[in-house]
């Protein structure tokens, strides 16, 4: 019997014998590192380009949200609490980080509810969350507004700036600025998701979709059934992650989304409006909605000068043909988000790139 | 930021559970996978498990392997 890494090697080869010239594009940020760390590049075939999507939460909140978020977390008697890769996303003028420095109140938290437990630990702040994330993380925004709510953490809120992934899709084709042969889909997205929201890929556009997992032999089993989909010319979206993604995703966490969401639309970075592709809290939940308790003024989606985030967001280019990219432009001074968060496209090229670009 | 990884819940008690992660105890909610239970792995993201991972997933993933290396080198084995 062949065990895992016997199987995972032979895939490897397997994926490295195709011929046929295509552009694939990873959607998922995470799958961009996982791609890189794998080493998954470098065995590629030269006819197969792997493009990066819109699939990094952290580069895909618009300029503008940052800078609303910035707002916020200037406000008296607010602590606003981050994902820690939103902290140096670089503002209008300046970062989260920066403003914390000079007093404003932020705080990282890794869950939602660490922020409603900061919300329990401090009834004199008014708390808020700041929801950014695809479908994987805004379940488990909805369960925290609901406990706030059943327990009465009135000073509990959350800024909404969620986003969904299908939606993203449709408006990247519908552009038709990339070409686009196959898509690898987000396995977390999708253990929420299952497979059934993609299937307008297939059905109307034509284009053959596989959602991966993670792990090595995960992305080679993805890659090799989706290179062969392509080849054969056939559209169609298959499972190559069961372990955690099932045809129905989880119900479950969408009843709970759907409970305290209703889908709005939502600007991209790179994509600008799309509809129907945000969250916004119910009118039911207006208490707990930062956008209703605050006057959150509208800010402009203005890019930093030189950034080609938008771009590399959309497949349009890959982040070492930004002329800031490792120039101007790295981890430790970034220009643009995609060089910040861990997941962003340019990060990755950054760390992993010179030997697998 | 869609990193979710898989536990072992230890301990059930009402919506919460105490879960092992690689040698590491932590609080993580059940809220979203209700029928979770003692002893199964669940996906965990920020703090929610978002999924129960499935064993007849991962010898489906193994079978889809083989079927594909199969069809790729047939003389193979
Ligand atoms: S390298 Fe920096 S400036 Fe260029 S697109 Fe990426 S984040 Fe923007």
């Amino acid at each position: 019997m062949d065990d895992t890494q016997a199987l995972g090697r032979r895939l490897a080869a397997a994926v490295s014998r195709h011929d046929r010239r295509m552009q694939l594009m990873e959607v998922c940020g995470t799958h961009t590192v996982a791609i890189f760390r794998a080493g998954i590049r470098t065995l590629l075939p030269p006819g197969v380009r792997l493009l990066s999507g819109p699939g990094c939460p952290v580069c895909v909140t618009a300029a503008g949200e940052v800078e609303r978020a910035m707002h916020l977390a200037r406000a008296p008697g607010v602590l606003l609490a981050v994902f820690g890769d939103m902290l140096r996303v670089p503002g209008r003028r300046e970062s989260l980080a920066e403003a914390r420095a000079e007093g404003a109140g932020v705080r990282v938290v890794y869950s939602p509810r660490d922020a409603l437990e900061l919300a329990r630990r401090h009834p004199k702040l008014r708390v808020v969350f700041w929801g950014v994330g695809f479908e994987t993380t805004a379940p488990g925004v909805a369960a925290a507004v609901l406990e706030a709510r059943a327990t009465g953490v009135d000073n509990f809120l959350v800024y909404c700036a969620h986003k969904l992934v299908p939606p993203a899709l449709e408006a990247l084709l519908a552009t038709g600025e990339v070409r686009v042969d196959g898509f690898i889909l987000p396995g977390h997205v999708s253990t929420v998701l299952g497979t059934t929201p993609y299937a307008f890929l297939a059905e109307r556009h034509g284009v053959p979709a596989v959602v991966a997992g993670f792990e090595p032999t995960d992305l080679l089993l993805a890659l090799e059934l989706l290179l062969r989909l392509v080849e054969r010319g056939e559209a169609k979206v298959e499972n190559a992650y069961p372990r955690a993604v099932r045809r129905e995703g989880n119900p479950a966490a969408r009843a709970v989304m759907d409970r305290v969401f209703r889908p709005v639309d939502a600007r991209w970075r790179g994509l600008g409006e799309i509809p129907g592709s945000g969250l916004a809290l119910r009118e039911e939940f207006a208490a707990h909605d930062a956008a209703r308790q605050f006057a959150l003024p509208e800010f402009p989606d203005a890019e930093p000068r030189g950034c080609r985030c938008g771009e590399v967001l959309r497949g349009a280019v890959l982040p070492p043909e930004c002329p800031l990219f490792d120039r101007r432009c790295t981890p430790v001074s970034p220009v643009g988000p995609c060089m910040v968060s861990s997941e962003g496209s340019c990060a990755a090229y950054h760390r992993y790139g010179r030997r697998a670009g | 930021m869609c990193l979710a990884v898989p536990v072992r819940i230890v301990r059930r008690v009402g919506d919460l559970a105490e879960v092992d992660a690689g040698g590491v105890r932590k609080e993580v909610s059940l809220l979203l996978v209700p029928e979770a239970a003692v002893g199964d792995y669940v996906l965990l993201h920020a703090g929610y498990a978002i999924q129960l991972v499935d064993e007849a997933g991962a010898r489906e993933t193994l079978e889809l392997m083989r079927q594909l290396v199969e069809a790729e080198e047939p003389d193979a084995d």
